[in-house]
């Protein structure tokens, strides 16, 4: 722990990573409740995916990763959040499609592009070196965008989440919310993949929405857990990480397991007093 | 002018027809009820009223000012909200949204209005507890409640009464009524309740496989007073 402190001193990707990935990992809970209670949690796992096949893309052609990746993942979630909604093709099998090809097109393109120098093993499961001063920056400001988007639509968020049938029906417009919270998943989902790992960012949208269901028993209350879930889950996961000398990402996911399950036994032991 | 009006709507799920040519004019104030048996298509209907399915064909249009935004719906019963983490206050506040525009924060006259409805639902009470936690009857009040909150001037119910015991559901239709004559709502009603839909509506609509009847109480009578 000492140790930690000291490191996140003298180390500035140490801090920059602390920095960006609680950010990211508030984000990630906050529209994952969302995601998680609308069951929409297959997409944040698909989209992923997709990232990691734009990346790969991005290597091969020597573009930057970020400029590649958020336009095609954004495009992916409205897609997904379409399908899921008309039932035209059954919404679980089209995101394990798209999922499962784009991470194939992203591996091929790994190993047989010319020239590509990419470490799979970082983008896949994450790494803890790669957060830049420029990554730190997008990530204050999805963070503040998140924020406010939280704060000033906040009953709208509950009502469409709750019942989007019923919103439409009585009046409100859902489709612009729809696409802001699209791309808010984009955005969090490709800056999140570098440090927690393509195969791994969508635990972090989910757990903290489901082990905060285990406390509490109102929106209000399981949005304000999940966030509080999401901070501590990362910062103990980076400690663990860091102390051990774990990959990152796989490390923040267990931690946000053993949550889970204490969460779940709490639940248990204190069930709803009313 | 009317309040609601449908022009030749055909209703149907993958070229299968469920909704056949159905016109009808309603005027403000008035209380239809929706009847038929099973799969005529009543919920389908009710769908197209609100616009959250397109008909396949003919038009359905609002009068006399009638806005999406003043509309409160009772959807059929469901059991979509048991796992749902929400307070009863919460549900029923969200009714209130479609009167907001851009304004983030409900106001106080809101949530008072909320307590009332609820109050006058009987289940006052229940203000602060998860929906997950209350039975399908009760369920079914908080979701009446929010319609409440959201209907400025039409209201549509599918089924409302399902769930319900029989002294509950006496108790809706009291109220129903009491909207529908000091408040002046527009009311629309799935429900099977015949003797109930005497009493209250003035317009019944009754839907069957191969055609539909619509006319006021009295008409209906008549109709089925010559065809048995
Ligand atoms: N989403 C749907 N997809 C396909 N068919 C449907 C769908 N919803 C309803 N139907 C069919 O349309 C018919 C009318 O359904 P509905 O409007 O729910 O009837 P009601 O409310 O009168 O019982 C039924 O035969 C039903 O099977
Ligand atoms: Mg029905």
């Amino acid at each position: 722990m000492v140790e930690f402190i000291d490191a996140l001193f003298s180390y500035a990707f140490l801090s920059r990573a602390l920095a960006a990935g609680l950010l990211i990992s508030l984000c990630a809970a906050l529209l994952g409740v969302s995601m998680v209670l609308r069951r929409y949690s297959m997409i944040g796992d698909g989209l992923s995916h997709v990232g990691f096949g734009a990346v790969a893309l991005a290597a091969a052609m020597n573009l930057a990763p970020l400029t590649v990746a958020i336009p095609v993942v954004l495009v992916a979630a409205l897609l997904l959040l379409r399908f899921t909604g008309s039932g035209k093709l059954k919404g679980d099998a089209a995101i394990a499609m798209i999922s499962s090809v784009a991470l194939s097109i992203g591996v091929i393109i790994v190993a047989k592009a010319d020239g590509v120098n990419i470490d799979l093993n970082s983008y896949l499961f994450g790494s803890i070196l790669v957060i830049s001063e420029s990554d730190l920056w997008l990530s204050v400001i999805l963070a503040a965008a998140v924020l406010v988007l939280f704060v000033g639509l906040y009953s709208r968020i509950f009502t469409i989440t709750f019942d989007e049938t019923f919103a439409r029906a009585t009046g409100v417009r859902t489709g612009a919310f729809n696409t802001l919270i699209a791309v808010l998943m984009a955005v969090t989902i490709v800056l999140g993949m570098r440090m927690m790992g393509s195969l791994l960012i969508s635990a972090v949208i989910i757990f903290p929405t489901l082990s905060a269901m285990r406390l509490c028993r109102s929106f209000k209350g399981v949005t304000i857990a999940a966030a509080l879930v999401a901070v501590l889950g990362f910062t103990i996961g980076l400690i663990i990480s860091f102390v051990w000398g774990t990959p990152v990402g796989a490390s923040i996911v267990v931690v946000n397991f053993a949550i889970f399950v204490i969460t779940a036994i709490i639940g248990r032991i204190y069930p709803e007093k009313h | 002018m009317a309040h609601l009006i449908c022009r030749n709507v055909s209703m149907s799920y993958e070229g299968r027809t469920v909704v056949d040519n159905l016109s009808l004019e309603l005027p403000r104030g008035a209380y239809l009820c929706i009847i038929g048996e099973n799969g005529t298509g009543k919920s389908t209907l009710v769908k197209g009223v609100l616009g959250l399915k397109q008909p396949s064909s003919g038009q359905i249009l609002f009068g006399e000012g009638l806005l999406q935004r003043q509309i409160g719906y009772l959807p059929q019963q469901s059991t979509r909200h048991r796992e749902f983490p929400a307070s009863v206050r919460e549900v029923v506040m969200s009714g209130f949204l479609n009167q907001h525009g851009y304004s983030p924060f409900y106001k106080k006259e809101e949530k008072v209005r909320a307590k009332e409805v609820l109050s006058m639902l009987g289940i006052g009470e229940l203000e602060h507890r998860s929906i997950q936690a209350l039975s399908g009857g009760q369920q079914q009040r908080v979701l009446l409640a929010r319609a409440l909150c959201a209907a400025s001037s039409m209201l549509l119910l599918d089924e409302p009464t399902a769930g319900l015991d029989a002294e509950a559901s006496q108790e809706m239709y009291e109220l129903l009524e009491r909207l529908h004559q000091e408040q002046k709502m527009t009311i629309l009603m799935v429900t099977h309740h015949l003797a109930e839909v005497k009493k209250y509506a003035t317009h019944i609509l009754r839907l069957r496989g191969d055609g539909y009847f619509f006319g006021t109480v009295a008409e209906y009578e008549e109709e089925v007073g010559k065809n048995g």
